[in-house]
């Protein structure tokens, strides 16, 4: 390589036109070009841009640009049922007509009630199922997939597949409600907003425990085992030895899988979908169903738009508030 | 097969510990095992039970653990009549061709991150960070009006685009720093005897790191195979649907839920999942819970 660039540099006085000629070929657009676009590290470079460029050209077409367009959008009429005002700006008449319709609060009540319980839920479990899997026994590895399976389901198949198992006529609960006398055994589940919720919240832990399990059994198998052993050693009883050392150690990994579950609680949408589709009446209805009815159902997507602001801010405020309280908390 | 599993494990515990408080500890502890397996599997076989069920026994309602008789006709009828069998082979086409095409440009973007100097290494790392937390919900209206101003709704490979977003980032990360942990001289000593930089990769590096591109691959391909919303947005007619947006339209009327016939697609759209799962659990933990500690 270099062998082939070496007489182009003693050519002197000729020297500046070709460096010219390669900066006007190079293909980076912030192309480094001080000290020439002949040397090896400027190469190098080059050939990093080629290789990352496709990734984050499709990227930023996929992510960053809708995300801005639809800033854009929600200042914007975009309602494909008012041919004659569309794309005109609008000021905050979206963000007025979100309010005003009555159904975004409540909706961010029912939201955050939500995530608020099935996060806490799939914490215990799954911290008690990762502590389970932690220890070595015979057929760990046979049990960690049986759990993994719920994972893979898609969610919409996992909804209909709870929704199977809820119908009061061909589900399981209730027969086996019925066969042990319980309570409840003609409860019709999706028909009632508690029970539908109860539903929901199964589904929901069903397929996500698990995920949440391996991501904290994960993090339990980087603690060294000596400083369990020294803390056997001082005399620790198990809950000091869980207080003092897991939880401390286990932070960084809490702090990704609530971060990973709290975002995708927030956000749920195909289980309600499938399960429920929002009702009875609007009582599963949480944002992101909210969301996709106006833009999908009152093709609306400048109201769509206003909607998905709030929830992209609110995801942002939530992964903002674990991220500072678990760097804080780690300091102290 | 616990059970059996958790008698005999039992056993050899009791023996290694003789003391009896241990060893009601283990069955305790063997009892929560079985308890979460068994929560964990129970559905599938409940599903599996409906969908080989007869239609006049769905119409009765549930009266015990077995069916009364087995047929396979929902799966026939599954398979045989609408569009279901036409999803599935979509869902296949789109989910495969993100995969492969995700391979491709991760393992270029993963080698230039870790083995170039370019500038603006971190910030491309955090932006690939990020991405992964992004609401999809919060892109499909803009992806959507720019779509359908160029054409691309009912389009398989308008959705192939839109996949990148589940498989992109995780992809990328992940293979970045899996090259970075091959070592360099692997790929010196092939540009020494004259290959160029992209052969090394091809014929030097990816070969070593196929463990790493499988673990993507595997994951990228579960991702999408998870999507509803993508399709559900984008994709109207129904020979266009992918197979969780087909099954959330067929086996049902407006007076009835036909149980066997969408527990029959329940489980076939479970099981190459379920298998793949089996295979692979090592590549796909570790695939999960790689960039969760740095």
């Amino acid at each position: 390589m270099t062998s082939r660039q070496e007489p182009a540099l003693p050519a002197g006085p000729q020297s500046a036109p070709p460096a010219g000629a390669a900066a006007a070929i190079a293909v980076p657009a912030r192309g480094p070009r001080r000290h020439g676009s002949y040397s090896l590290a400027a190469r190098d470079r080059r050939f990093g841009y080629g290789l990352v460029a496709p990734a984050v050209i499709v990227l930023l077409a996929i992510t960053a640009f809708p995300l801005v367009y639809n800033l854009w959008n929600s200042f914007h009429s975009v309602d494909y049922l008012l041919p004659a005002t569309f794309g005109n700006f609008n000021g905050v008449t979206n963000y007025k007509q979100m309010f005003s319709g009555g159904l975004f609060l409540p909706s961010l009540y029912r939201t955050l009630g939500f995530t608020a319980v099935s996060v806490t839920i799939e914490l215990i479990i799954g911290l008690a199922l990762a502590l389970a899997l932690s220890r070595k026994f015979h057929g760990r590895g046979i049990v960690r997939a049986a759990i993994l399976i719920p994972w893979a389901v898609p969610t919409v198949v996992s909804g209909l597949l709870w929704k199977s198992m809820f119908d009061p006529q061909n589900g399981f609960v209730n027969y086996i409600l019925t066969a042990l006398h319980l309570p409840g055994a003609h409860t019709t589940w999706l028909a009632q907003p508690w029970t539908a919720w109860a539903a929901i919240l199964v589904a929901d832990a069903w397929r996500n425990v698990p995920f949440m399990a391996l991501l904290l059994l994960a993090g339990l198998q980087v603690i060294p085992n000596d400083v369990y052993e020294a803390a056997k050693i001082d005399g620790a009883s198990m809950l000091q030895t869980f207080r003092r050392i897991t939880l401390p150690m286990l932070k960084p990994a809490l702090m990704v899988a609530l971060i990973f579950r709290t975002l995708s609680s927030f956000l749920i949408f195909d289980v309600i979908y499938a399960m429920t589709n929002g009702g009875p009446g609007d009582s599963t209805q949480v944002l992101a169903y909210l969301n996709w009815f106006s833009m999908f159902s009152e093709s609306n997507y400048g109201l769509g738009a206003a909607i998905s602001v709030a929830l992209m801010v609110m995801s942002l405020i939530i992964a903002a508030i674990y991220v500072t309280s678990f760097r804080t908390e780690q300091v102290v | 097969m616990a059970a059996v599993s958790t008698a005999i494990t039992q056993g050899s515990a009791a023996r290694r510990r003789p003391t009896r408080r241990k060893a009601a500890g283990w069955s305790g502890f063997y009892v929560m095992v079985a308890v979460f397996v068994v929560v964990s599997l129970f559905p599938f076989y409940w599903i599996v039970v409906t969908a080989l069920k007869t239609q006049p026994e769905i119409n009765a309602g549930t009266t015990g653990l077995f069916p009364a008789h087995i047929t396979w006709s929902s799966f026939s009828t599954i398979l045989h009549q609408g569009t279901f069998a036409r999803s599935l082979l979509n869902s296949v086409i789109v989910c495969g061709c993100t995969t492969i095409l995700t391979v491709i440009i991760a393992s270029l973007a993963g080698y230039g991150l870790s083995r170039t100097n370019i500038r603006g290494k971190p910030l491309i790392m955090g932006f690939l960070l990020v991405a992964g937390f992004f609401p999809v919900i919060a892109m499909v209206g803009p992806i959507f009006v720019t779509y359908r101003s160029i054409g691309l709704l009912d389009n398989l490979a308008g959705l192939v685009i839109v996949y990148f977003i589940y498989t992109m980032p995780l992809a990328t990360w992940f293979l970045t720093g899996f090259f970075g942990q091959i070592p360099r001289e692997l790929e010196e000593a092939a540009i020494v005897d004259g290959a160029t930089r992209l052969q090394a990769l091809r014929r030097v590096i990816v070969p070593v790191a196929i463990p790493g591109i499988f673990t993507v691959a595997i994951l990228g391909f579960i991702f999408c195979w998870n999507d509803f919303l993508l399709a559900l947005m984008f994709m109207t007619d129904p020979s266009r649907y992918t197979a969780p947006l087909a099954i959330m339209n067929l086996g049902q009327s407006q007076y009835q839920t036909y149980y066997n016939l969408i527990d029959a697609m329940v489980v076939i759209i479970t099981l190459p999942i379920a298998l793949i799962v089996l295979f692979a659990q090592r590549r796909i933990i570790s695939g999960l819970t790689a960039g969760s500690f740095r």
